[in-house]
């Protein structure tokens, strides 16, 4: 097997916990990450599942350097990233990009969304901006008229469609989704999702995709990670893990989701 | 006999309608759903019977009748009073539905004593006994939180007791479990469940998930721009639906037992049907 | 929802028109006063003292305002007033706006060590009473224009860093924040693209608010005789010099603090509607 595209390595994180500050003193630490490895292969589509408090989007954040952690080692392509100053983590930040869960929050309100899609572009002195803007509204599925649109303008779905051509703008190897349908309606999260699936085979992309909805995750991914309290509680393949899962939690997690069909005695 | 029932109602903000000619009833000790995706209208619904619509709307026509009075011919004195007394709401938002700057106790306590006129030490008896009934453990220290010091989950059993606190005829809920975890969504399913079971109350379930809706509810209206698209029974709805919508919406939603067969992505078909079938509506009806 | 959003846009056109044509008139009046004075402000003429205004009986057409007990034209001493209103507004309101913003945005944006140091200071600074400091700082540079202006910008540059410091951190937590950082621009770069146009309206609202300030706290320093020399026509001196005069002649009081007052709500009202006119949602 070839190198792995992201290695993990014993990635702890922990925060500062405010709410329960002493009077006097320091507060005390909340742990979130409790050594977590894993690897991500090249051409993956790995889901990381959780509850709230399990840690998923401080994970993901570790992972494309938004956050630091506390110790261990997270590899990029080979290349130690873990304490990677920012002018030494700039060249790769083309080939990393990430997709928010909030597109309200995560497109600048004061920008057209032609500039919002030209800032990375920009960053990394492409040529060509408005042609590479251009073809990734189009592969998106946005028509070109949106270029001078500000975010405010458009619908849920067609914001986080800008979000995700931002991310594809400058041709990625990796691209973290941060439960980027979970604030949309069923409907959209299907045209979103259908997007997600067809621009990883078109563009030979690796995708980190973190849900809270095992469904969704079924769908798109083809490996799983599920963490509870920031530990890795199990990870397969979405077949097996959905097949015969292993740990405890997933079982359970499984068994909480109201599927959409009558089934008396469910809630006994 | 039905509790709630809703004849031709209609709202508008400005000149836009958001409720178009709905109706919908609901019977003594039914769960019924409520149905649609964001701007279906289906909040609204809930804010009119419980009379907390936002200003900006206004209702242009119709009836709202809670256990056989008309809560739209009333004073609004009396209204107040009515709906005080026989119905409740269960709020999407656990957080921000209790004040954070005050203890959880007399938060819940103090609807009873002001408005329905409950002695002090009577209420806080029955809110004791209510956490009690919706598995808190230590009632009487919860009653001294701040809503910060508590889980998600913990807030919105709280809020479910308040809601049962007066022991109205009739609760609505509004997505009350969307900001919940899976886990946590199923033990606050059940205790809805248990606790509509135990006192016979009629529940009006707002909600965007039809996964909720085939596990809770007996009965359904679907929603789509304000206007209702299907009026059934849960068994029914899910073996087949009436209306295309409708059916788009059920292919929509996900199911990991089906990933082929779920998550579809609504026909732009069916959009177009639906949105000409409000445009006809609003034609037959200027105004 | 049209309509509540057309109405709104009504609203902040008619304010920006109303608030926006007065400054105009202003400026006009300002860089035009020799031209349009009719008397030379300075000239004293006592057999003309305490003239009415033109409507009035026994008033001279040479003076439509009146004149004060000195015989001077009102309405020359308010239009050359003017000048030193403007001044004072454009200069130490846009001085206090850079110096104050700027130290707020810095300190909101980057946090650590350079938040430390400024939180502090503004903390130590407000701690001085205003007023008292002001008077000590014109005590020590001497009364004059430049005073003036080093005086409203050392006291207000505060009330621009506490609001944009903590307007630049809420914004820092916003996901566009995140997303220009995971796509490689540089924190200065972030501060200047992504937060700035964010925090832009309150800026400018502050500024214009600012302004107005500047020119009542010129008129204050005038009231006290703190200002430039007694002789230059400022709207505070003349008011200072109305109050004396009251009872006998209203009109030294009345048309310079009329003036004043426009003004100052001219500012805040151009600050309310240029606030609504860069809301993209409004707009």
């Amino acid at each position: 097997m070839s190198q792995p595209l992201f290695e993990i390595r014993d990635l702890r994180l922990s925060f500062a916990d405010h709410a329960h500050k002493p009077l006097f003193g320091a507060s005390p630490r909340i742990e979130v990450l409790k050594g977590v490895s894993f690897d991500i292969q090249r051409g993956d589509v790995i889901g990381i599942v959780g509850g709230s408090g399990s840690g998923k989007s401080t994970l993901g954040r570790a992972m494309v350097r938004l956050l630091e952690v506390a110790s261990g080692e997270i590899r990029f392509d080979g290349q130690d990233i873990t304490h990677l100053g920012e002018t030494d983590m700039r060249p790769l930040r083309k080939r990393i990009q990430m997709i928010f869960q909030d597109p309200m929050s995560s497109l600048n309100p004061r920008h057209t969304v032609a500039a919002i899609i030209a800032g990375p572009l920009r960053l990394h002195g492409f040529d060509q901006i408005r042609e590479r803007v251009d073809l990734a509204l189009s592969q998106v599925g946005l028509p070109l008229a949106f270029r001078s649109r500000y975010p405010h303008e458009l619908s849920g779905g067609q914001r986080q469609r800008v979000g995700i051509a931002r991310a594809i703008a400058t041709e990625p190897d990796f691209i973290l989704a941060d439960e980027v349908v979970s604030g949309l309606d069923v409907s959209s999260q299907a045209q979103v999702l259908n997007l997600l699936e067809r621009l990883v085979s078109d563009m030979g992309l690796t995708l980190g995709f973190i849900s809270h909805d095992l469904s969704v995750i079924r769908r798109l991914c083809q490996t799983t990670l599920v963490l509870h309290h920031g530990e890795i509680v199990e990870l397969a393949t979405t077949e097996a893990l959905f097949d015969a899962p292993q740990a405890q939690y997933t079982r359970d997690l499984l068994d909480a989701i109201p599927l959409p069909e009558v089934s008396p005695g469910w809630l006994d | 006999m039905s509790f709630l029932k809703l004849e031709g109602l209609s709202a508008q903000v400005g000149a836009l309608p958001i409720l178009r000619d709905v109706s919908l009833q609901v019977e003594v000790g039914e769960v019924r759903a409520l149905v649609g995706e964001s701007g279906a209208g289906k909040s609204m619904i809930g804010k009119a019977i419980l009379g907390t619509l936002p200003e900006a709307i206004r209702i242009t026509g119709g009836s709202i009748h809670l256990d056989g009075e008309n809560l739209l011919a009333m004073a609004a004195r009396e209204r107040r009073h009515l709906i005080g007394a026989k119905a409740a709401l269960i709020p999407q938002d656990p957080l921000t539905a209790l004040n954070p700057a005050r203890r959880v106790g007399p938060q819940i306590t103090n609807r009873l004593v002001d408005i329905l006129g409950w002695r002090r030490k009577q209420a806080q008896a029955r809110v004791i006994e209510l956490l009690d009934e919706v598995h808190i453990p230590a009632p009487e220290r919860v009653m001294r939180a701040y809503p910060h010091e508590l889980s998600g989950g913990m807030r919105q059993r709280i809020l479910i007791a308040s809601a049962f606190a007066a022991q109205p005829r009739l609760i609505v809920a509004d997505e009350p479990t969307t900001a919940l975890d899976v886990t946590v969504q199923k033990q606050i399913l059940r205790l809805i469940r248990d606790m509509q079971q135990r006192h016979g109350t009629a529940l009006l379930f707002v909600t965007h998930d039809l996964g909720v809706v085939s596990k809770l509810c007996q009965s359904m209206t679907v929603l789509y721009g304000g206007k209702v698209l299907e009026d059934t029974t849960v068994d029914e709805f899910f073996q087949s639906p009436a209306h295309v919508y409708s059916a788009a919406l059920l292919a929509a939603t996900p199911k990991y037992t089906d990933p082929d067969g779920s998550l579809m992505s609504v026909p732009e078909a069916v959009t177009r049907s639906v949105e000409a079938e409000i445009a006809a509506h609003d034609h037959r009806r200027p105004g | 929802m049209a309509d509540g959003r057309a109405a709104a846009k009504r609203q902040i056109n008619s304010r920006l028109w109303l608030s926006g044509s007065w400054l105009l008139l202003l400026v006009i009046a300002a860089l035009a006063a020799p031209l349009l004075a009719p008397q030379d402000p300075l000239a004293q003429d006592l057999f003309a003292s305490r003239l009415p205004p033109l409507w009035q009986a026994g008033a001279d057409p040479a003076y439509p305002l009146g004149s004060d007990s000195l015989g001077r034209d009102v309405l020359s001493r308010t239009l050359y007033g003017a000048r030193i209103a403007l001044v004072v507004a454009l200069i130490a309101g846009s001085c206090t706006c850079i110096l104050g913003a700027g130290l707020g945005l810095v300190a909101g944006y980057y946090r650590g060590w350079a938040d430390l140091l400024i939180s502090r200071f503004i903390e130590i600074w407000m701690a001085f009473p205003p007023v008292l400091f002001a008077i000590l700082l014109i005590a020590v540079m001497g009364t004059g224009l430049t005073s003036i202006i080093v005086a409203i910008v050392v006291i207000d540059w505060t009330r621009f860093a506490r609001v944009i410091r903590a307007e630049a951190m809420s914004q820092s937590a916003m996901d566009y924040v995140a997303s220009a950082k995971v796509a490689g621009r540089k924190r200065f770069g972030i501060m200047v693209v992504e937060i700035l146009p964010n925090v832009l309206p309150t800026i400018v609202v502050l500024l214009t608010l600012e302004m107005g300030i500047a020119v009542i706290v010129e008129a204050i320093l005038s009231f006290v005789n703190l200002s430039i020399s007694t002789d230059d026509p400022t709207w505070g001196s003349m008011i200072a010099e109305g109050r004396a005069s009251i009872h006998q002649s209203w009109w030294v009081l009345v048309f310079p603090l009329i003036t004043l007052f426009l003004t100052v709500l001219s500012f805040s009202q151009l600050g309310e509607g240029l606030k609504d006119h860069f809301d993209p949602v409004l707009r």
